[in-house]
């Protein structure tokens, strides 16, 4: 009757054997690397810097990648002619790969060249010639591989030819070759592919000359070909010349513009326009690539200072440096303050300064930021509540680390972001839209009522400004101090804007025909209705929230929740009544802001960016005559009254605009942030010696916890076996009874 | 002037209280069912579970009779109009608790915000300071000396309340128990006090007493206090965890009763008739189980939002859209998961249809439909009584997880899934804001562990074999 | 035997349609072709011509089941549902709309999921059931009492809130195990760890308590007290009579989920950073890429029919009073 005890008080010693082990296979397994390091040991030491990302970027084609998350990417690897200056603000472009930014000259209609200051009127088209540097390289690449003759040893290839291809790194020969100016022209020309669907060939075609009708005349010859059997098909892009984009020569090449358009350069320094090679357009196009994955969506090809070399979106992407990379220097000068802070000490240095970076998948916010914690992450730049264990909003919204992460040697940088949050008015709307007195009253009501302030403290954590206008800081036409503020809705008090208190809002309700929400004629209560999507936890805050403040005008706010999609369609049919919506600058020109007004631009009918649909005359006037000109005071007077206007009219609540921080470990340099220049990587440096101190100090393995639980589950079993061994006794004597 | 307001899940709630009604008085009648249920509530521990749900029950009524009221008359105003927001009978009972909203987090019992706020003295030198909650602890001038005072007043005024209904009750029951036991009054309550009554008497009034005081300290201290702390944007926690407990209840409940004649039925016939009914049943569950969920609730949802777009004026409030999103919630979920159950069912019918009582029936000629309900049924009650319970609690928390992928209850709708996945955010702040968390978490937990007791005590009292 | 197979598999064709036909008209309810365009092209500057052109390229320009214009089959076969659907059932998934291809993304995020369920799921079964056993053994005392109070605790406690604590304490204070991340080969234990001791732990609630109620079932029946009357010893009664005679639930949960294994599970492995299957139908929900939820749907139910019939198999290897016909 023991046997069974025995083979408990056996299970007892497995178990207390099992942690032994287990403890034994964690000191074994992991050399003197600490023991939660994500990475493998061989790594250590190394001049990688670490990132994640969160969702999976789905383009990296040039022509095709718009998302920011994308950019992070094709950012380092393509390298269009111009870039922004790294250090100086306000933002400002400088020669990336061409030898000087492009000064544009006009023709008039008939095709004559005009005179500089010759009246808009006159201008029928700009011409850029822009001019690249010789000597740049493209990155190692099997599309280049030339055999002992000069031919293309993988421009043919066929299904069987690929049987042991995998991925990109599987092809034994690469190759490279001189950066010319008709690789830009190729790519021009790329946007207006037929099945590249390029999200901004819809914007340029307006712009560059003929792009429209060579897309007719690209899909034509598809779709001859595709007639005459040929698999692939391959447009060889170079028999169809464009007529707004043209080499001039082995570096030159002449872009022509439609009318005067000065922010065409600014597009200049987007991936957009970074060259493409056609070798690897043929090369992708071969049969049997796509089912591999291999496609010039996954694997960029380009001269910038990184190439990405391992591309599995569903767990890491690495970018290594790109060895045929001609060099560039860091900049030796910068905006005042620069030099204090360290971002010159590498003046002059050669760039990239960082051998690899591994970005890692994170999907969620709270394991990434306890391994920034942990030193696994070199900067964290995610926007999530942890920022709340990091910061600490000190007086005058001045904002600075705990002092746990300070001794940490964490710094902080932090940049207003050129984008804004914004809650708008259908101006369609019976109610709450149109140009009648009563809506006006009733927009700049809510506007009052609407306490942004409060909102950033409550769920931005202070990272923001509330916004006066649609134009955020740091673009031009953006007011400081106390003629920026909007007069409607503050007042300019002992410590700036003050938001006018609520009875001044109740005041214009009453004003408006809505004495304590009710309408005066009916006595009916106001509803007003809230288009929205999602609903996360944060959003069903955010929407009580919002309801809150409708409530201090005693109006009833109802919320209508649906999906992105049925929200869009309202959108487009102009349905909606209130809706929040952002925008994020596509290039620092108040134009990129003031055309979300416009009223050409409107959502309904246009299919534009104007979701206000808000349309007023003398604004869109305005408007055509600001969209064009020089910065200068011509320039900021009609953006003040364009500005006027829209505080007047109210179609917006203009809500914040948000901080963007970063937050980086002692061993990383060069973390200004810059929030239009994409390419920053390079700037970048590390110490990775300090970094494996830092790290071991900081993740020591505290093991005594483990020995504990065992001892527990121990004493959670003794008793079982006693009890156990007493039942089976008794059992036994009762039996014997 | 209050206009009522019956929401769709309040109508079904109120049904299902009739048919357990029904039920019950259906159960007095025969003999065979009432006594395994006088068995159940001789049980303690099933005594004071079952006064639990009652408890929970009784919040979720209350929270189920709605009403709107009317606004003020106004000048040539002929109709009377009726203000947008939805009140129950809960609101009235709580106060002005739910209105009386802070600014943003604010800790169980505080007097000042949970956050610093730059502000201005007198002198107009700037200070970093926690400002002074609104509404909680207002009512004294110098809180941090006479908040404990306070508490401990208003607490002991609960437990005089308390013990008041207490003694009122006590005396009430055993009045009635000396009708029933043919004692004197005093003797039959001298017994009652001792414990020496087949039916745990002490037990219940001992639970009911712990909630009696419960009840007592929210009314008492959630006017003035914060009990349980406010949430981001200063709503009060206690208030959104009894607003929840309807919701709780609603999913659990309407989702099982949605589910519970599909599983059962559809697996019995499946494992005793076999063959083509086995077949088309099979085909119906892997169907059903193959297709994401969550497209099923997105588009379930999506359609039943279209459907409220095109028809506006059948939704006046907030109340009514959100009421609508949850009974598809618990229509999908309920569709949904059948399935588990069914296949379980079918495959414990499988065995038992070979067991010899009842081959011994099929050859005496039994009707199937009979055989069905008396011989298979009561060996399979087990299987289903514990899957209803764990189903419940699973539903509680799935909807947390629902939330999560954003198809869960309307983002309004106070609920403990809302309430924990907001959490998840909380959690990670620094200092840490714990009461959401435990609030949700203590009320759920305790609904659940009530559940589960009691129908552990159900199982054994219907079990034939477990009889002692 | 072998007929009921044959039938079973037959019987698979006719779920397999219901279930796309089903998924297709539930994605198109939520997403209209154009809404899918949209959302491929990205939502800045997108043309009404780009989405007509982006639609008639991968398809998504026919009528989306019946097709009114054609004549004959064609009414039928020349719509957005057929020509999609038929190549599932060679299993060729094709190109998901964003352009990857679905087949080898699967391939190659199956593994890592499978990393994580196939411990969890026998590492469970083995604590799950020692843990149920050991509370019908002292059933009716107060340590069963406590058992079941554990049990209704750990199940009353949301899953995210075992992750975050998890990794709260074994990475983030204790500094053991790496918060999250994943490498493939054997260096993968390292990441693996965490999650299946949460994955076993979190599901000690309800499984535990659910075992302990079978295996009470069976401890009642009469061929037990027998049993223990002849003088068994309780263990040997307990993992021998009473297990098997209970395995007929048991394996009615874990067989079916057997080849569901590989599908993952979504919110473990978003936490810990797993590149598994797990997400990758929500994730395809969410950017309304029907071509990938339309695979892994088809994918689920092939394998859940598998499963089901593993069941129906196992169940007259257990009990061979049970006869399939």
């Amino acid at each position: 009757m023991h046997v069974p005890y025995k083979r408990l008080g056996g299970l007892g010693r497995v178990l207390g054997g099992l942690v032994w082990a287990l403890a034994g296979l964690l000191l074994g397994g992991c050399g003197d690397q600490p023991w939660n390091s994500p990475y493998p040991p061989k790594q250590a030491g190394k001049n990688i810097l670490y990132s994640s990302f969160s969702a999976r970027p789905k383009h990296l084609d040039p022509a095709q990648s718009y998302s920011s998350n994308e950019v992070v990417f094709t950012g380092q690897i393509y390298e269009p002619p111009l870039q922004y200056h790294f250090l100086r603000r306000p933002y400002e472009l400088e020669a990336l790969t061409a030898t000087r930014v492009p000064e544009p000259y006009y023709l008039d209609a008939k095709g004559r060249r005009l005179e500089a200051g010759a009246p808009d009127d006159a201008i029928a088209f700009s011409v850029y010639d822009i001019e690249i540097r010789p000597g740049i390289r493209y990155q190692p690449h099997p599309a280049f591989a030339r055999d002992g003759q000069g031919r293309f040893v993988y421009h043919a290839l066929d299904e069987d030819d690929l049987e042991d291809i995998d991925t990109l790194s599987d092809f034994p020969l690469t190759g490279s070759r001189e950066l010319v100016a008709a690789d830009y022209v190729y790519e021009i020309k790329r946007l207006a592919h037929p099945h590249l669907h390029s999200p901004i060939f819809g914007l340029m075609a307006d712009y560059i000359v003929g792009l429209k009708a060579y897309a007719t005349t690209l899909r034509q010859a598809w779709d001859e070909q595709e007639k005459q059997g040929a698999r692939p098909v391959v447009l060889k892009l170079s028999d169809f010349p464009l007529q707004g984009a043209r080499v001039l020569d082995r570096y030159r090449y002449r872009v022509t513009v439609r009318g005067k358009y000065p922010q065409f350069r600014y597009w200049l320094a987007m991936p957009f326009f970074a060259p493409v090679p056609w070798e690897a357009d043929v090369f992708y196009s071969q049969p049997g690539m796509k089912e591999r994955n291999i496609t010039l969506d996954w694997y960029p090809v380009g001269t910038g200072p990184y190439m990405l070399t391992v591309n599995n979106p569903n767990r890491q992407m690495v970018l290594e440096r790109n060895p045929n990379f001609r060099g560039e220097r860091y900049p030796d000068a910068g905006e005042a303050g620069d030099r204090e802070a360290g971002f010159l000490d590498d003046a002059g240095r050669e760039m990239p300064f960082i051998d690899k970076v591994i970005y890692s998948l994170e999907k969620e916010a709270i394991p990434t930021w306890n391994k920034f914690l942990q030193g696994y992450y070199d900067a964290s730049g995610v926007s999530s509540d942890s920022f709340d264990q990091a910061i600490q909003v000190g007086s005058s919204g001045s904002i600075s680390l705990t002092p746990e992460l300070r001794e940490r040697g964490i710094h902080l940088n932090t940049a207003v972001a050129t984008s804004i949050y914004y809650m708008g008015f259908n101006m369609l709307d019976p109610v709450v839209g149109g140009d009648s007195e009563r809506a006006r009253l009733l927009r700049r009501a809510i506007s009052i009522a609407m306490d942004y302030e409060e909102f950033i403290s409550i769920f931005a954590n202070g990272r923001g400004i509330p916004a006066q206008g649609p134009l955020p800081p740091g673009i031009f036409g953006h007011r400081e101090g106390r003629e920026g503020v909007n007069p409607y809705i503050y007042t300019w008090g002992a410590r700036g804007p003050q938001r006018k208190p609520i009875e001044e809002a109740r005041r214009l309700m009453a004003k408006a025909g809505y004495p304590d929400g009710r309408d005066i004629e009916t006595g009916k209560p106001l509803v007003l209705y809230l288009d929205a999507t999602g609903g996360g936890p944060d959003d069903s805050a955010r929407q009580n929230w919002i309801r809150k403040q409708f409530a201090k005008l005693d109006i009833q706010l109802q919320i209508r929740n649906t999906d992105y999609n049925r929200f869009q369609d309202k959108m487009l049919k102009g349905t909606a009544q209130i809706f929040q919506w952002g925008w994020n600058a596509d290039y620092p020109d108040p134009e990129n802001f003031l055309f979300l007004l416009y009223g050409k631009n409107a959502k309904f009918r246009h299919n534009g960016e104007n979701a206000a649909n808000y349309s007023n005359p003398e604004y869109d006037r305005l408007f055509e005559q600001m969209k064009n000109m020089e910065n200068g005071p011509r320039r900021q007077q009609i953006i003040d009254r364009m500005i006027d206007i829209l505080r007047r009219d109210a179609p917006w609540v203009f809500g914040f605009h948000p901080k963007q921080f970063v937050l980086y470990h002692d061993w990383y340099y060069n973390a200004k942030p810059n929030l239009m220049a994409n390419n920053t990587l390079k700037y970048k440096r590390l110490d990775p010696l300090l970094r494996e101190q830092k790290r071991r100090e900081w993740n020591r393995p505290i093991v005594w916890p483990l020995g504990l639980m065992a001892l527990l589950l121990v004493a959670m079993i003794v008793p079982a076996v006693v009890a156990y061994r007493r039942h089976e006794n008794r059992r036994m004597l009762v039996e014997a009874d | 002037m209050i206009k009522p307001v019956i929401l769709w899940t309040d109508a079904l709630v109120f049904l299902l209280v009739g048919i357990v009604v029904v039920f019950a008085f259906y159960a007095r009648r025969h003999e065979h069912l009432r006594a395994p249920w006088r068995e159940v509530v001789r049980g303690r521990i099933a005594v004071a579970s079952l006064v639990v749900l009652a408890f929970y029950t009784l919040t979720g009524l209350l929270d189920s009779v709605h009403y709107r009221k009317a606004l003020p008359m106004q000048d040539g105003q002929v109709e009377v109009q009726y203000g947008g927001e939805v009140f129950s009978l809960l609101d009235a009972l709580l106060g002005d608790v739910g209105s009386q909203v802070e600014k943003t987090y604010s800790a169980p019992f505080a007097y000042t915000l949970y956050t610093r706020e730059t502000v201005v003295d007198e002198n107009g030198v700037q200070k970093r300071i926690f400002p002074r909650l609104k509404y909680g602890g207002a009512h004294l001038d110098d809180p941090a000396t006479q908040r404990g005072a306070d508490i401990a007043a208003r607490s002991l005024a609960a437990l005089w309340q308390a013990l008041a209904f207490m003694l009122v009750l006590t005396l009430l029951l055993s009045l009635w128990l000396a009708g029933r036991w043919r004692l004197s009054p005093a003797r039959a309550l001298r017994r009652l006090l001792r414990g020496d009554s087949d039916v745990p008497w002490r037990t219940a009034l001992f639970t009911i007493f712990l909630f009696a005081l419960l009840a007592a300290l929210i009314v008492n201290l959630a006017s003035a206090w914060h009990v349980l702390g406010t949430d981001k944007v200063g709503k009060d926690v206690l208030y959104q965890t009894l607003k929840s407990v309807r919701t709780g209840l609603v999913i659990g409940t309407l989702t099982t009763l949605i589910m519970l004649p599909f599983a059962v039925t559809l697996g019995m016939m499946a494992g005793y008739f076999r063959g083509w009914v086995d077949d088309v049943i099979q085909y119906l569950y892997t169907t059903l189980n193959s297709i994401p969920g969550v497209l099923l609730i997105a588009a379930s949802v999506l359609m039943m939002q279209v459907y409220m777009d095109t028809h506006p004026e059948l939704f006046e409030t907030m109340a009514e859209r959100a009421d609508l999103r949850l009974l598809f919630l618990c229509l999908i979920l309920g569709i949904t998961s059948w399935t588990g159950l069914c296949r379980l069912l079918r495959g414990e019918t499988l065995k038992l249809r070979e067991l010899d009582y009842v081959q011994a029936a099929n050859a005496f000629g039994v009707a199937r439909r009979v055989i069905l309900v008396r011989h298979l049924l009561p060996n399979l009650m087990h299987l289903v009584l514990i899957a209803v319970v764990i189903d419940f609690s699973g539903l509680v928390l799935a909807e947390a997880v629902l939330s999560y992928v954003g198809v869960g209850v309307d983002p309004t709708t106070m609920s403990w899934g809302n309430m924990i996945n907001r959490a998840r955010l909380e959690m990670a702040r620094e200092p840490m804001v714990w009461w959401s968390l435990l609030a949700a978490f203590s009320f759920m937990f305790t609904l659940v562990l009530a559940a589960n007791l009691f129908s552990d005590a159900v199982r054994d009292a219907f079990d034939p074999r477990l009889r002692r | 035997m072998l007929a009921y197979i044959a039938r079973r598999l037959l019987y698979a064709v006719p779920i397999l349609i219901g279930v796309n036909l089903i998924t297709f008209v539930l994605f198109f309810v939520v997403n209209s072709p154009d809404d899918v365009a949209r959302m491929h092209l990205g939502m800045k500057h997108v043309t009404p011509e780009a989405i007509e052109k982006w639609k008639e390229e991968h398809g998504y320009d026919q009528p989306l089941l019946y097709n009114a214009d054609e004549q004959g089959v064609a009414k039928l076969t020349d719509t957005i549902f057929f020509e999609k659907s038929v190549k599932l059932f060679a299993f060729d998934f094709g190109s998901s709309d964003a352009g990857r291809d679905i087949g080898d993304d699967i391939s190659q995020r199956m593994w890592p999921s499978l990393a994580i369920a196939v411990p969890t799921l026998l590492l469970g079964l083995l604590v799950h059931i020692s843990f149920a056993m050991l509370l019908a053994f002292f059933r009716g005392t107060y340590l069963d009492l406590s058992g079941v109070v554990l049990t209704v605790i750990l199940m009353s406690i949301s899953g995210l809130f075992y992750i975050i604590g998890g990794q709260y304490l074994f990475s983030k204070v204790l500094h053991l195990v790496p918060i999250s991340g994943y490498e493939p080969g054997w260096q993968a234990w390292r990441f693996v760890l965490l999650p299946v001791l949460i994955g076993v732990f979190s599901g000690l609630g309800s499984s535990g308590r659910w075992y302990r109620t079978i295996f009470l079932e069976e401890i009642g029946r009469d061929y037990v007290r027998t049993a223990r009357a002849k003088g068994v010893p309780e263990l040997k009664l307990l993992f021998t009579h009473v297990l098997q005679n209970a395995m007929v639930p048991i394996l009615t949960g874990v067989v079916a989920v057997l080849p569901l294994l590989f599908m993952g599970s979504l919110i473990m492995e978003s936490f810990f950073g797993i590149p598994g299957l797990g997400s990758y139908t929500i994730e395809a929900i969410q950017t309304q890429d029907f071509a990938i939820v339309r695979a892994m749907v088809f994918l689920g139910s092939v394998l859940y029919i598998i499963g089901l019939l593993l069941t129906d198999l196992s169940y007259t290897l257990v009990d061979p009073r049970i006869r399939l016909s």
